[in-house]
């Protein structure tokens, strides 16, 4: 690949900026930590998908009952 | 309110879920609408640059894009728990909406992550490798992808307080979209729209004002500073300006699709015409409020006790009283009962129809169903009518303050202003404007405020009330990840503010 070849061009645009980062370092491993928060331990084990848990596959007739029992 | 709940549902999971999206929207409106405002200034700065070539603003164009950056950092991904709480604690809700949401959120996810990463990857990281007029257009469209963004979100809350373009399928239990353009383009999603980003303009320009004050309090920084200072007052007065012509076609929307909101704003009970538009209690604007709601003078507005008990508009259209509309929704549950028992005992079609006509008919108040007592409609007037004044009040302080600050930075008047120079103001000049930096956040957040607590009991405007999207979960676990949420974005905003301080006191590198 030629150093006139786009792609190259694109990919030396993020590895060069990427490797000549500051405060961008301190700022992306913000970013890491805080999607590996909300991804992996949030997501996991604080927000389950509730209707996929109790309905097991029968969301309809799930959410049907729930909207017509609580009907004044 | 919350005393009418019905069967297992715990009166706690409501009020905690509740307060746990509150939380969540209220810490992820504090970095989003510096994003968006940070956008024009960043962007303004630079087409300086390459007007005039002059390294000086090629040095403020990096400092801010620095500033957008850290800010930019710590807002990526903090809207995505409010989808995380609609699957956890609002399934119902969630399953009842999901066709509609769907196509808006996965557009505003997909123009996100290319747009973003694309253009702010050449803005911080192009500078010598891109050409300058390149360089200048993936700025713009870093902003442009983050408004965008704030498009499609808007979108699907304008849908929430005006739900169009869709048809509720009783087999599916799920609202699906019928037109797109009409969800896209709903009048009330561009109102919200533009409301909502020429405020977010203001407050990237107050944050722009206070920060070149604060280098001038110092005396350090002079010329980006002053220079800075005209931009960020400039594009601050006209965001403000913008936002009062938004504000008023909002609020004529509002008027027209949700009058109990109107009324809850300005602790109105009993409506008329020539209604006069509170500015405090005791003190009103004649005709105000008519003026507002319709653009007209004697227009009609209804006050909470005429939507409660009914009442007709001046061109004669009929609204029924809240009583009737329980009766229908009443009627319309029933008939989707009805419909899906006699479905699953393989009735014929004509029973099925019978249903389904009964249905349709009352669908439009279906969430009243789920009323007992027609009090339960009116949202908490007192948070509804302050919040709404301090947006306003705000707003209007702001539309002052820019255009002082323009004056004294152009020196325009000269009899007035022509002898003030702005980089020799007595400090507590520049302590004002610094100190009204968090005020324009208060304005911003109350302004939500008002959108979202005008609405109760409605999480989709006359089609489902809170206790009925609720999920049937523990309050003790949502009071839990609360608290979790209140730690984990108290620490996000603390090390923002730091790392951001750290960055103006470093100002501007070239």
């Amino acid at each position: 690949m030629t150093k006139n070849n786009f792609l190259y061009k694109v990919y030396h645009l993020y590895y060069d900026g990427f490797r000549s980062m500051k405060l961008g370092r301190t700022l992306w491993a913000i970013i890491l930590i805080k999607l590996f928060v909300i991804f992996v331990v949030l997501k996991l084990f604080f927000f389950p998908n509730f209707l996929k848990q109790h309905a097991k596959g029968h969301e309809a007739e799930y959410v049907a009952k729930e909207l017509i029992e609580r009907k004044n | 309110m919350l005393q009418n709940l019905i069967l297992n549902i715990d009166a706690g999971t409501i009020d905690w879920s509740r307060a746990q999206f509150a939380l969540t929207a209220i810490y992820h409106w504090l970095f989003v609408p510096l994003t968006l405002g940070l956008a024009v200034i960043m962007g303004i700065v630079e087409t300086k640059y390459y007007l005039t070539k002059d390294e000086f603003w090629k040095t403020a164009a990096k400092f801010w894009q620095r500033l957008f950056g850290i800010n930019f950092a710590m807002g990526v991904a903090t809207g995505i728990i409010l989808e995380f709480e609609f699957g956890t604690n609002w399934s119902n809700y969630s399953w009842f909406v999901g066709d509609i949401f769907g196509a808006p959120l996965a557009i505003e996810g997909i123009v996100a992550f290319f747009m973003e990463s694309t253009f702010v990857a050449v803005m911080f990281f192009g500078w010598k490798k891109v050409s300058a007029g390149f360089h200048l257009a993936s700025t713009w469209l870093t902003g442009l992808g983050a408004t965008i963004s704030a498009w499609w979100i808007l979108v699907a809350n304008a849908w929430m307080q005006y739900p169009v373009g869709c048809a509720f399928n009783p087999d599916t239990m799920r609202n699906e979209m019928v037109s797109f353009t009409d969800v896209a383009l709903s009048p009330f999603a561009i109102s919200k729209f533009c409301h909502t980003v020429t405020s977010a303009w203001i407050i990237g320009a107050i944050f722009c004002v206070g920060v070149c004050c604060w280098y001038l309090l110092k005396k350090q920084h002079t010329r980006l500073a002053v220079e800075s200072m005209k931009i960020g007052a400039a594009v601050g007065l006209v965001a403000s300006l913008l936002a009062g012509g938004t504000g008023h076609k909002s609020g004529m929307d509002v008027a027209e699709v949700q009058p109990m909101k109107l009324a809850a704003m300005e602790a109105l009970y009993d409506g008329g015409t020539e209604v006069g538009l509170k500015l405090v209690e005791g003190i009103e604007v004649p005709y105000g409020l008519s003026i507002m709601a319709t653009n007209d003078p004697k227009g009609y507005v209804p006050g909470i006790n005429d939507i409660l008990n009914g009442y007709t508009t001046n061109d004669g259209k009929v609204e029924p009283s809240v009583e009737e509309k329980m009766a229908r929704g009443r009627q319309a549950i029933e008939a989707l009962a009805a419909y899906r028992k006699a479905k699953a005992m393989g009735a014929d079609e004509a029973t099925l129809n019978a249903q389904l006509t009964i249905l349709n008919a009352n669908m439009q108040y279906f969430g009243y169903g789920y009323i007992q007592d027609k009090n339960d409609v009116v949202p908490p007037v007192a948070i509804n009518f302050w919040a709404f004044r301090v947006m306003v009040g705000v707003g209007c302080l702001f539309i002052l303050f820019f255009a002082v600050i323009l004056a004294v930075s152009y020196r325009w008047p000269k009899f007035l202003f022509g002898k003030r120079d702005i980089t020799a103001l007595p400090a507590w000049h520049y302590w004002v404007a610094i100190l009204l930096i968090p005020l324009g956040y208060i304005g911003s957040e109350c302004g939500w405020l008002v959108a979202e607590f005008g609405r109760q009991p409605w999480t989709i405007q006359d089609m489902l009330p809170t206790w009925a999207s609720v999920s049937d979960i523990q309050a003790s676990n949502v009071a839990f990840t609360f608290f979790l949420f209140l730690i984990l974005f108290t620490t996000m905003l603390v090390v923002e503010i730091s790392i951001l301080l750290k960055q103006i006191k470093k100002g501007p590198q070239s």
